[in-house]
Formats: structure tokens, C-alpha cells, sequence
């Protein structure tokens, strides 16, 4: 009993170590996201709250805790109810997978990637619930809209992945990182990289790609109805997914923890940190994309899903197997 | 599709052209400035929070003609009027429901004393709707408060009545 008690608190503890910071720098991703934004257009963004404007989340965070908590009378209140709480979930559990160092990694179970894919495509979910269980026009059009969206590009995403995995040999996320040791992944899988980056905006519903959110078109999409603490879970569990896919872009393609080069400047710095840097560097790209691209139209978006990136990718399984295949180089021989 | 436009989406050009103009504005002086810190300058005609004006030797302008009372489109203003013992006529009551004002500045234009004027000041949001029914004494305070200023901008605009 004593083991057991003693077990369960070292793990606890192990959580609540990776989940406050992740909570913590999604509420500073935020701040990024607004101020990058700000700066594109010329404008300072928020600068007021703490040094820099640092505290803006939080304060933020305070007045959605204090707001009123609205369910429509005609809504199906459980799921209304189950649908944010569903998309937190799923956006925080992925992260006990990734490893930001040697051996610093909550779960290192050896289908790391399958995990996080299983996990990703189960994210659609708190999205469709909520759409669907507040009973409005808007909501219900953009949980359409969004599933198949996410839909359409967790299958480029798969396909790209198997990309990877061709190289490495396994699907463990440490071993993925180890296996570009010598060469990052983004050098000879280049193309899948900006796909990559391309389907994660996506996935994300971030801009270009924020259809099921499109203010013009559907109010607010599937959070129209959303309110308060509510709403901001929905907001945090976006973010959240949003960082997870800069840190699964840093994993699979930039090298995850390791040093750029193996020399004494920059492998003095600790791994985690270069995870760190690298997921920063692809969440600012992602803040300037939403800067300077216009929204896709709905059919564009598909066309660009299924008609481009899922061939293209599968032409590259195909090149890219072939090549390894050709110069000897599979991995596990 | 031309083989150079062809090419043109695959390299995604436009994206990355698009990309680089952006990180370059990123490090441009602002177009906005520090708000609350900072305020931007006002045109002499700006139509902020109402004033009740006096004249130098601090009687009060308004002759209670109730034009303002009369044009007001919002009908925001309501006033009511005395005769006073040497046998001027004051208003003895005069309110203005900030909240009905739509601030269009006909009040002001149907003065024929300047009494009621709009001042520069657009800051006097409340927490509560009580303290934006002004009273007499409300508007008279704001005529002493921003006298100078009230004064400078009917001077400034004066050539164009």
C-alpha cells in the first residue's frame, strides 16, 4: 500500500512538473501570438500588463474566470458542458509523450508518434460536441467545417509522418531525435517539412486555415456559444495543440533536443532548451503566417488537403523508401 | 498555367516574398501610440463632455431659452427655468442624461450664448449609470474646470460661425 501511495505521488508530481510549465507557456504563447501579430501591422500590442505586457494572459484569465458561465436553455447541456473540458484534455495528455531531453520524458512508450497521432485525431471530438451541442446555426456550421478539415489533413500529417519513421526505424519520439544525431530531418525531407508546417496551421485551425472560426462568415464558429471559463478552455486547449505541433514540427524534423552543431558553444546549452528554442521559432513563423496570409475559401482548403498534399506526400513515401532502399540505408539493418 | 507561375506556387514564392515584407515592417516605428500613457491631439471642434460656461465676472451665460432643451435629438437635456429676483431669467434645473446624449453637437450650435458647449475631455466613463445624469452643478463644475481651453477652442473656431 505504502509502494502504491509512494508511486502515485512521484507521478503526480512528475505531471504537475510538465503540466504547469506547459500552462504557464501557453499563457505566454498567447502574449507572443497577439504581440507578434501587433508588430507585423505596426501596432505595439499588449505592452501595459507587467513588464512588457507579460501578464496580459493572466489578466485575461482572471476576467474569463470571474464572467458568467452561459448554457443556452436549448442546448444539450452535458455535452455542452463535456466539450471543452474534452478538447483541454486531449490538448494536455499528448505532451506526456514528448521528450525534451535525454530521458526527460514523462511516458517513454515506444509508439510515441501513434500516440500523439491517436490523440490529435481524437481533438476533433471537443470540437464537434461543442458545435453540436449548442444547438445554433454557427457553432453547428463551423464543427463542420472543422472536422472535415481536421479530417482532411490528419491524413497528410500521417502520410508525412510515415516519412520519418521510414528513417528512423522506430517509433519512439527519443528515438526519432536520436536518429538525426548527424542530419536533422528537415534538410532531406525538406518538402514534408513546410507541408508539415502547412497541414499544422490546419490541424490547429489556425490562420489561413480558421474556417471553422471565420469571424465574417459563422460569428465565432463552434464557441459562439461559449462563455467565461468555458470559453477560455476551449482558448487554452487550442493553444495548447498549437504548441504541441510546434513541438512534434521540432521533433520529427529540427532535431528535437540536440544542438545545431556539436561544438563547444552550442552543446554547452542543455537540451531542453533547444526544444525550447526551436518550438519558439516555429510558433513566431506560425504568429507570422497569420499576419500576412488571407483566409483560404472552403474549397480551396480541400483542394490543397486532398488533391495536392496527400499525392505529393505519397509520392515522397515512395521516393523516399526507394532511396533508402537503393543506397542501403534502411534503418535496424 | 505558365511554367513560371507554375513554378511560382510550388517554390511559394509569393508566401516567402510576403513572409520577409512582413518580418521588415516588424521592425518599423509604430503608427499607434501608448494610449493611456499617451494622448493623441485634438481638433478644436472635438465633441466631448458637456460644459456649462460662465462669464468672467462668473455669472452664468445660460438664459434658459431651451433651444438646446428643444433641438436635442436625443432629447437628453432637460431644463427649467425662474426668474431670478432682479428679474433675470436662470434656469433653475439643468440635466443632461449622458447616456441618452448621442454627443451630435446641436446643443452647442443652438447656444446663442455659448453656454453649452462640448468640451475636449472624453475620458468620464463611471462604473455605474447614476453618476452620468449630470446636474447644474456637474456642468458648471466641467465650464470652470475646462474654461481655458473651452474658451480657446469657440476663439479658434469663431471666424468660421
Amino acid at each position: 500500500m505504502d509502494s502504491y501511495f509512494s508511486i502515485l505521488f512521484t507521478e503526480v508530481y512528475k505531471i504537475l512538473f510538465l503540466l504547469v510549465p506547459v500552462l504557464v507557456s501557453v499563457a505566454m504563447i498567447v502574449w507572443l501570438d497577439r504581440r507578434v501579430w501587433a508588430f507585423v501591422q505596426k501596432r505595439r500590442g499588449p505592452n501595459v500588463v507587467g513588464p512588457f505586457g507579460l501578464f496580459q494572459s493572466l489578466a485575461d484569465a482572471l476576467k474569463y474566470i470571474f464572467k458568467e458561465i452561459i448554457i443556452p436553455a436549448s442546448s444539450n447541456k452535458l455535452v455542452f458542458v463535456l466539450a471543452p473540458v474534452v478538447t483541454m484534455t486531449l490538448a494536455l495528455i499528448s505532451w506526456a509523450v514528448i521528450p525534451f531531453g535525454e530521458d526527460f520524458v514523462l511516458a517513454d512508450i515506444n509508439v510515441g508518434i501513434l500516440y500523439l497521432f491517436a490523440v490529435s485525431s481524437l481533438g476533433v471530438y471537443g470540437i464537434i460536441m461543442g458545435g453540436w451541442a449548442s444547438n445554433s446555426k454557427y457553432p453547428f456550421l463551423g464543427a463542420i467545417r472543422s472536422a472535415a478539415q481536421m479530417v482532411s489533413y490528419e491524413v497528410s500529417i500521417g502520410v508525412i509522418i510515415i516519412n520519418v519513421l521510414l528513417c528512423v526505424g522506430s517509433l519512439n519520439l527519443s528515438d526519432i531525435v536520436k536518429a538525426q544525431q548527424n542530419l536533422w530531418f528537415v534538410i532531406p525531407l525538406f518538402p514534408m517539412f513546410v507541408i508539415y508546417f502547412i497541414s499544422a496551421l490546419a490541424e490547429t485551425n489556425r490562420p489561413p486555415f480558421d474556417l471553422p472560426e471565420a469571424e465574417a462568415e459563422l460569428v465565432a464558429g463552434y464557441q459562439t456559444e461559449y462563455s467565461g471559463m468555458m470559453y477560455a478552455m476551449f482558448w487554452l486547449g487550442e493553444y495548447a495543440n498549437i504548441l504541441l505541433m510546434c513541438a512534434l514540427g521540432s521533433i520529427l524534423f529540427l532535431g528535437g533536443w540536440l544542438s545545431p552543431l556539436d561544438i563547444f558553444p552550442f552543446n554547452a546549452i542543455p537540451g531542453p532548451f533547444w526544444l525550447i528554442f526551436k518550438i519558439l521559432f516555429l510558433f513566431i513563423l506560425f504568429a507570422l503566417v497569420k499576419a500576412t496570409v488571407p483566409r483560404y475559401r472552403y474549397d480551396q482548403l480541400m483542394k490543397l488537403g486532398w488533391k495536392i498534399f496527400l499525392p505529393f506526400s505519397l509520392f515522397y513515401v515512395v521516393l523516399t523508401s526507394s532511396f533508402l532502399i537503393y543506397f542501403d540505408l534502411l534503418p535496424g539493418k | 498555367m505558365k511554367i513560371s507561375r507554375l513554378l511560382k506556387t510550388i517554390f511559394m514564392i509569393d508566401f516567402v516574398t510576403g513572409l520577409l515584407i512582413a518580418i521588415k515592417e516588424t521592425f518599423k516605428t509604430k503608427k499607434t501610440i501608448n494610449y493611456p500613457f499617451e494622448k493623441g491631439s485634438l481638433g478644436t471642434r472635438s465633441r466631448g463632455e458637456h460644459a456649462l460656461r460662465r462669464y468672467p465676472n462668473g455669472e452664468e451665460r445660460c438664459i434658459a431659452c431651451k433651444l438646446c432643451e428643444a433641438v436635442c435629438p436625443a432629447q437628453a437635456i432637460t431644463i427649467e427655468s425662474k426668474e431670478r429676483n432682479d428679474g433675470s431669467r436662470k434656469t433653475i434645473r439643468y440635466d443632461i442624461d449622458m447616456l441618452k446624449c448621442i454627443y451630435c453637437g446641436l446643443c452647442e450650435e443652438s447656444c446663442p450664448v455659448d453656454a453649452i458647449v462640448q468640451g475636449p475631455n472624453f475620458e468620464f466613463a463611471t462604473e455605474s449609470r447614476e453618476e452620468l445624469y449630470y446636474t447644474k452643478e456637474k456642468l458648471l463644475e466641467n465650464g470652470d474646470r475646462w474654461e481655458n481651453i473651452l474658451a480657446a477652442n469657440i476663439k479658434a473656431d469663431s471666424s468660421h460661425r
